[in-house]
Parts: structure tokens; C-alpha cells; sequence
């Protein structure tokens, strides 16, 4: 998956509330592929209350299909809030995993590096290290381009998740029929 | 009060005040089979699950209640795919139960297990599978809520045979909770009056009123608005008879195969109020060139129509019915269509719509619809046999069509004057719809005459229903307009494809319609000549025990006109060879 939502147009990130059965995940997943919207990276997980779970969806499209993406999805029984999150008014975070190649000559500049990024060192092999970075994606987007010139064996990203900044008022669009 | 599972599931279909499941048992579905037994619920025996599933829409398009169809796990549920494909794109409520492999077994491949919730959650507005005895009665309250509320469609309920064996503690619950459904209702002030102001400035308004009208109950409204306003109506091929054709202001049938009056007023129109439509392609024809000079109040209970297609000047997600009301009071209030102006706002000078409606008047003289009246047959004009069919039915005769050229000719020749009394497949088209709909409409309408005008390939997908219609004594009345061809793909290759015919002839006489018929238990007779047409429908409007099909021998030759070539802007609409190109 690439660094970030880059394609065509500007990302958009839904952070969608849905009742916490089985399914529901399958649902959403079908209707964007039904509907011809592509997901751009997508998380989920349950929420303090264990009704619901939070599925934050980094969509790409053009700005005037994204309200059928919202009534689409609204429509979903399942499907019981959608916020669309503008990244200039949320917190968004996301979380990499990467092992690196590191050999006794470079290893101190790998550390060094994570540690910039107030990232961690969470497994060690002979000539490897797997590191973690967390933060705003365009900062883990950065890391992972100042750690590929050391050589990257794997590496994973979990996709944002995100909440509205305090303070700032929220899009909530209608309910559906 | 314990009861099985099965036994929940039948009661609370009693509670919900269902009269008739249409369906077909297997093993599945085998223990909801025996409490059917004990109930005051009417079964009816299908002999494909298809035509229980069309039957169950041509029930709900009658009468408005969701239709309920009850079939096995595995090929039943595949069965009835189709129907509820066809249920979710023209809003038909129904409540579809499939039986279930056994919980423990889902996911091994057993005999007969298909992820039925899985396939048919493209096709359903939702689904449901029980893994739980106890959610039976609370997810059948659901079912229905979501089936008939808001834009209605289709719902499923897949039930595991383990399921219906447990044991459940009855109850019935008295509300439904679903925290993601809160169907809309009453439209947003503000818009209504902006849309009152836009209809109080437009001078050549025409109302684009589509199937949401008959869902949302709003005929009557519909004839209000257009009383007080003068604005002239087109219905959608899914609005037939929600406002009657012999009004002088309804144009009729727009779209591909509309009729010229209808096609041209949206195109030239400055103000198109969309009613419960949806700007369907076959409406639109190429869109870039569609009505370019109207803007768009569009009032739709479903918040993704508005803008999914045209943009509208005015969106109002809201009931239709709520909507018109709403409208009428606030066109009212400025003056418009009865009453003073209220106190303090400035009454409005509203254009006069006479030059417009002159020019729909000289539209319709120029352009009617037609064919060679002087040549009936044989072999017999298809149009003249559905004129004959019109003429000598009751008036209020349901009238419901197969898919295909008959479906086109039913639409435009036929007269209706009520809502409710015509039933077809827009937006899926799917062949095989009439036989079986005809059925569930006369079982959702015993009182009514029932016919259907299907075509000759149709009628081989779905006939062996007829079986079921005799069995059961549901006296429909079958009129094939049979032409020997897959008529309306002939139509596009002679016209399209340089008249190079691939894989669309299918006989006159193999299969034997009358011998087919009376095998069914059905009467049959067939017609060849004009003089025959009518003593052959007053013959069968006279059989009350039992179905009648009429092979009715038709020109294949002829074709369905005013024709939109797919692609083509609606200015390029093609009128019948007898009145020549229609002009611009
Ligand atoms: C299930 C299905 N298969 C194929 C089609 C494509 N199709 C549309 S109309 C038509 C021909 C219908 O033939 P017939 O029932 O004889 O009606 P006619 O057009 O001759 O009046 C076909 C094949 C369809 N609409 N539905
Ligand atoms: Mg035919």
C-alpha cells in the first residue's frame, strides 16, 4: 500500500460508527466495491462501549461523489453515525511496523533515526531490527522514506485512525431513508 | 410460553397480520413447514422459488403490504435471487425467509449450504442470519419495519435448521431498537418554500413523477398539486396510473420508448419537479444532454437519489406524499394555487403557463402515438391487440407485463386510470416477472381482474406457475402477444445491427401455447385473425375457475416507436416511420 492517499483528488477520512455485529464489516466492504469507491486504507475496531465499533475509512474521490459515499453508507441499518473527519481538524494517527536490514555498521544510525521519531526498537535479530513508529501519517510517511535507503524487508502499516479535534464542530449528515 | 423456534417464527408472521407465504419447502427449511399446518396463514405452492419471489411483488405492488415468500437453504435461496434483485431496484417490500444448514455446519460445505446472507446483501436493504432461537420474533419485527419503512425493498431472514428446532421463551416485542434506521419523513420547511418560489417563477414546469409516488401513498396528493398549478405530469414506466392518463394534463410515459409529448416537454422544460424518480438512464437517454435548460426541485425519501444523477437546484430528502402537501401549502402561501397570499409576503406575478401547454397540446397533435390502424392482421398488430384488451377489460383491471416490446406497447396503449392497477419490472427488466406477479396480485386482489400481457419468450422462463394458479384457483388471465421472437432484441439488431438476426428466433408453434395451457390446467385459445381478438378476451373475462391464456399470433415485424437510440440524447427521438423523424 503506498505512504498515503495520493491518487486522484483529495483524501477524505470517514470515521463511521457501526453497531458491533457480525458482518458489518462485509457490509461496507461490498458497498464500496458495488458502488465503484475505492478505500484508500481502512481501520476497525471496537469502541469503549462494545456495541459499537469505529471503522475509519480513508476514502479517495473527488469531493462531490464523497456525499454519496456518506448517503450510501447511511444507508446501511448497521451503519449508525458517519463523521467525515477533514484532516485539518482532526487528530490522526497511524502506526508502522518495519524490519529493517541493520548490520553492525549502520545499526546505531537505524536507532538513531527511530529514535527521532520517538519510535521503538521492538525486535532484534543478527543483522535486522523490527522498529515501530506511531504518529500523524505524513510523519510516519516521512519516517518511511528516511528508513528505506537501509533496506526494508517487510513492512506494515495499520491505516489512520482518527477522532475530531476538541473544540471543532463535527459534519453530521442526515439520516437516510 | 415455550415454543419452537419454527412455531416463533410463523406466529410472529401472524402478528404481523401476514396472510399469504408463497414458497417451496426442502430440508432446511422442513421444521417451519409443520406449524404452516396450524395457522390461519395461507400457503401457496409454487413450482419454482422464483415465482415465489415474483409473486410476493406482484402481492405488494397490489396492495401495498410486503410480500412474504418462504423457501430452503442452498438452490431455494439462489431461486429467489432474482426477485429480490428485481425488489430492490423498483423498492418492493418483501420479507424473504430462507432455511439455514445448521449452525454447526455453516462454513463446512454441507449438503445444500450457500452464504445466503452473503450473496444477497447487494440485493436486499438488509439481511439478517438467527443464530439464536430467542432473536426470532424481535428480528421478524425488524424485518418488517425495515421492509415497509423509508424507501422500502427487500429484506432476508436466514434461519438455521437448529434454529427453528430450539426452544424460545415467546414474546413480541413492542418496538423495534435500530440505532443506524431512523427513516426520514417531513420535508425541511426551508426547501419546500424554496422550491415553491422556483415552481412560482418557472413558465414551462413539468412534474417527472416516478414509482416513489404510489410508494409513498401520494396520488392523491399528486392530483392536488396539479389541480392548483396547471403543471403538466409525465409517469415514469414505474408511475403508470399514479395519476390518470385521461387527465388532460398527464402526458404519459417519457424515457427510451416515451412518447414524444412526454420525451420533449422534460427536454424543453425550465422547471423539472422530480417526484419520487430517479433519473433513471432510460429516462435521461445521454445525459449531458438531458433537459438542459430545466432546473431540478427533486424531493426522493432516499438521500442518495439527490444528486447521485443530476444535481438538483432544490433536493428534499423526504415521504413524497409529505413533501407534496407540504409544497401545496407553500406554494398556497405565496399565492399560488388557491388562497390569498399570506399576510406580509408579496404575491407573486407567476408566468402564465398557456403558451406552454399550447405547445404540449400541438406536440401531442403533431406526434401521437401510432401504428397502422388500417392493418390490423394478420398477422395482428400487437398494439391493436392491446387497444382490444384495454377497451374490453374493467376498468379497474390490474394490468401487469412481462419484459420486452409487449411490455412497452402494454405501457403506452393502455389507459390507466388508478394507482395500484399496473405491475411490471423496471428497473431489473426481468423476463419471466408476469405469469408469477399476475398470480401474487390476484391473490393480493381476488376482487380485481387480473391480466397480464406477456411476451412469448417471457412466458417460457415462468408458465409452469400456471401449474400452481390452477391448483390453487387464481383465475389470471394471460395474453401473449407471441411475435416467435425475443421481439425487442430483434428490434435492436434490425435496427442497430444491420438487420443480422443472432439467436433471437423462437417459433410460433413449438412450444404449442394451447396445448401447453390446457395441460395446466389453464383454458387456451388462440387468436389469428382481428375480428377473433375480441370475442376471444370477452371469452376469457367470463372464466372465473380457472387461468386463461390467449395466443395472440403477432406481426414480428413491428417495432416499438418513439425510440431513443441507447447513447443518444432524448432530441434525437425517432417517431414511427408513419409521422417520419420527429422534429426538434
Ligand atoms: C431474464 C432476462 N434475460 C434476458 C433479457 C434480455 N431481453 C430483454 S427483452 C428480451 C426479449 C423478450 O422476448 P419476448 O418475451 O418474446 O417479448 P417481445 O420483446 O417479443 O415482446 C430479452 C431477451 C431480459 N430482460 N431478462
Ligand atoms: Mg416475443
Amino acid at each position: 500500500m503506498p505512504p498515503s492517499a495520493r491518487t486522484s483528488g483529495r483524501p477524505h477520512v470517514l470515521s463511521v460508527l457501526v453497531e458491533n455485529r457480525a458482518g458489518v464489516l462485509a457490509r461496507v466492504a461490498s458497498l464500496f466495491s458495488r458502488r465503484g469507491f475505492n478505500i484508500f486504507s481502512l481501520a476497525v475496531a471496537p469502541t469503549d462501549d462494545e456495541r459499537f465499533s469505529r471503522i475509519t475509512i480513508v476514502v479517495d474521490v473527488e469531493s462531490s461523489p464523497l456525499e454519496q459515499v456518506i448517503n450510501q453508507l447511511n444507508k446501511l441499518i448497521n451503519v449508525v453515525a458517519i463523521s467525515e473527519l477533514d484532516p485539518a481538524d482532526a487528530t490522526e494517527r497511524e502506526l508502522l511496523l518495519a524490519t529493517v536490514t541493520a548490520d553492525a555498521r549502520v545499526r546505531g544510525q537505524v536507532v538513531q533515526l527511530v529514535s527521532m521519531f520517538a519510535g521503538k526498537i521492538v525486535d532484534v535479530g543478527v543483522d535486522q531490527l523490527t522498529v515501530m513508529v506511531a504518529g500523524a501519517p505524513a510523519k510516519v510517511d516521512d519516517f518511511e522514506r528516511l528508513v528505506r535507503p537501509f533496506g526494508i524487508v517487510e513492512l506494515q502499516r495499520t491505516g489512520r485512525v482518527a477522532l475530531p479535534r476538541l473544540g471543532q464542530p463535527i459534519d453530521e449528515p442526515g439520516r437516510d431513508g | 410460553m415455550k415454543l419452537t423456534g419454527a412455531q416463533a417464527l410463523i406466529k410472529s408472521l401472524e402478528q404481523k397480520g401476514v396472510e399469504v407465504i408463497f414458497g417451496l419447502p426442502g430440508g432446511a427449511i422442513l421444521p417451519v413447514y409443520d406449524p404452516i399446518l396450524d395457522s390461519s396463514i395461507r400457503h401457496v405452492l409454487v413450482r419454482h422459488e422464483q415465482g415465489a419471489g415474483h409473486m410476493a411483488e406482484g402481492y405488494a405492488h397490489v396492495t401495498g403490504r410486503p410480500g412474504v415468500a418462504m423457501v430452503t437453504s442452498g438452490p431455494g435461496a439462489t431461486n429467489i435471487v432474482t426477485p429480490l434483485a428485481d425488489a430492490y431496484m423498483d423498492s418492493v417490500p418483501l420479507v424473504v425467509i430462507t432455511g439455514q444448514v445448521a449452525t454447526a455446519a455453516i462454513g463446512t460445505d454441507a449438503f445444500q449450504e450457500c452464504d445466503t446472507t452473503g450473496v444477497t446483501m447487494g440485493v436486499t436493504k438488509h439481511n439478517w442470519l438467527i443464530t439464536d432461537a430467542q432473536d426470532i420474533p424481535r428480528t421478524v419485527a425488524e424485518a418488517f419495519h425495515v421492509a415497509t419503512t423509508g424507501r422500502p425493498g427487500p429484506v432476508l431472514i436466514d434461519v438455521p435448521k437448529d434454529v427453528s428446532n430450539d426452544l424460545v421463551d415467546w414474546y413480541w416485542p413492542d418496538s423495534v431498537e435500530l440505532p443506524g434506521y431512523q427513516p426520514l419523513t417531513g420535508a425541511d420547511p426551508a426547501l419546500v418554500r424554496e422550491a415553491a418560489e422556483l415552481i412560482a417563477r418557472s413558465a414551462r414546469p413539468v412534474v417527472y413523477a416516478g414509482g416513489g409516488i404510489l410508494k409513498a401513498r401520494a396520488s392523491d396528493a399528486l392530483g392536488e398539486l396539479v389541480q392548483r398549478t396547471g403543471i403538466p405530469v409525465v409517469t415514469t414506466l414505474m408511475a403508470r396510473g399514479a395519476f390518470p392518463d385521461d387527465h388532460p394534463l398527464c402526458l404519459g410515459m417519457p424515457g427510451m420508448h416515451g412518447n414524444y409529448t412526454a420525451v420533449t416537454a422534460m427536454q424543453k422544460s425550465d422547471l423539472l419537479i422530480a417526484l419520487g424518480s430517479r433519473f433513471d438512464d432510460r429516462i435521461t437517454g445521454k445525459l449531458a444532454a438531458f433537459a438542459p435548460g430545466a432546473k431540478v426541485i427533486h424531493v426522493d425519501i432516499d438521500p442518495a437519489e439527490l444528486g447521485k444523477v443530476r444535481k438538483p437546484d432544490v433536493g428534499i430528502a423526504a415521504d413524497c406524499r409529505l413533501a407534496i402537501e407540504a409544497l401545496i401549502d407553500a406554494l398556497a402561501a405565496i399565492g399560488v394555487g388557491g388562497g390569498a397570499p399570506a399576510a406580509g409576503t408579496p404575491g407573486h406575478s407567476r408566468p402564465d403557463l398557456a403558451p406552454w401547454t399550447a405547445q404540449i397540446r400541438a406536440w401531442q397533435e403533431q406526434f401521437p402515438l401510432s401504428y397502422d390502424r388500417a392493418a390490423p392482421g394478420p398477422p395482428l398488430k400487437p398494439q391493436y391487440v392491446v387497444e382490444a384488451l384495454r377497451d374490453n377489460t374493467p376498468d379497474d383491471t390490474v394490468l401487469v407485463a412481462g419484459v420486452g416490446q409487449h411490455q412497452m406497447w402494454a405501457s403506452q396503449y393502455w389507459r390507466f386510470r388508478h394507482p395500484y392497477t399496473w405491475v411490471n419490472s423496471g428497473g431489473l427488466g426481468t423476463m419471466g416477472f408476469a405469469v408469477p406477479a399476475a398470480i401474487g396480485a390476484k391473490v393480493g386482489r381476488p376482487g380485481a381482474t387480473v391480466w397480464a400481457i406477456d411476451g412469448d419468450g417471457c412466458f417460457q422462463m415462468t408458465a409452469q406457475e400456471l401449474v400452481t394458479a390452477s391448483a390453487e384457483r387464481i383465475p389470471v388471465k394471460i395474453a401473449i402477444l407471441n411475435n416467435a421472437y425475443l421481439g425487442m432484441v430483434r428490434q435492436w439488431q434490425e435496427m442497430f445491427y444491420d438487420e443480422r438476426y443472432s439467436e433471437v428466433y423462437l417459433s410460433p408453434d413449438l412450444p404449442d401455447y394451447v396445448g401447453w395451457a390446457e395441460a395446466m390446467g389453464c383454458v387456451g385459445l388462440r387468436v389469428t385473425e382481428p375480428e377473433e381478438v375480441v370475442p376471444a378476451i370477452e371469452k376469457a373475462n367470463d372464466v372465473d375457475d380457472r387461468p386463461v391464456v390467449i395466443d395472440f399470433r403477432t406481426d414480428a415485424a413491428e417495432k416499438v416507436y418513439p425510440m431513443v437510440p441507447a447513447g443518444a440524447s432524448n432530441d434525437e427521438i425517432v417517431v414511427d416511420p408513419l409521422h417520419g423523424q420527429g422534429g426538434r
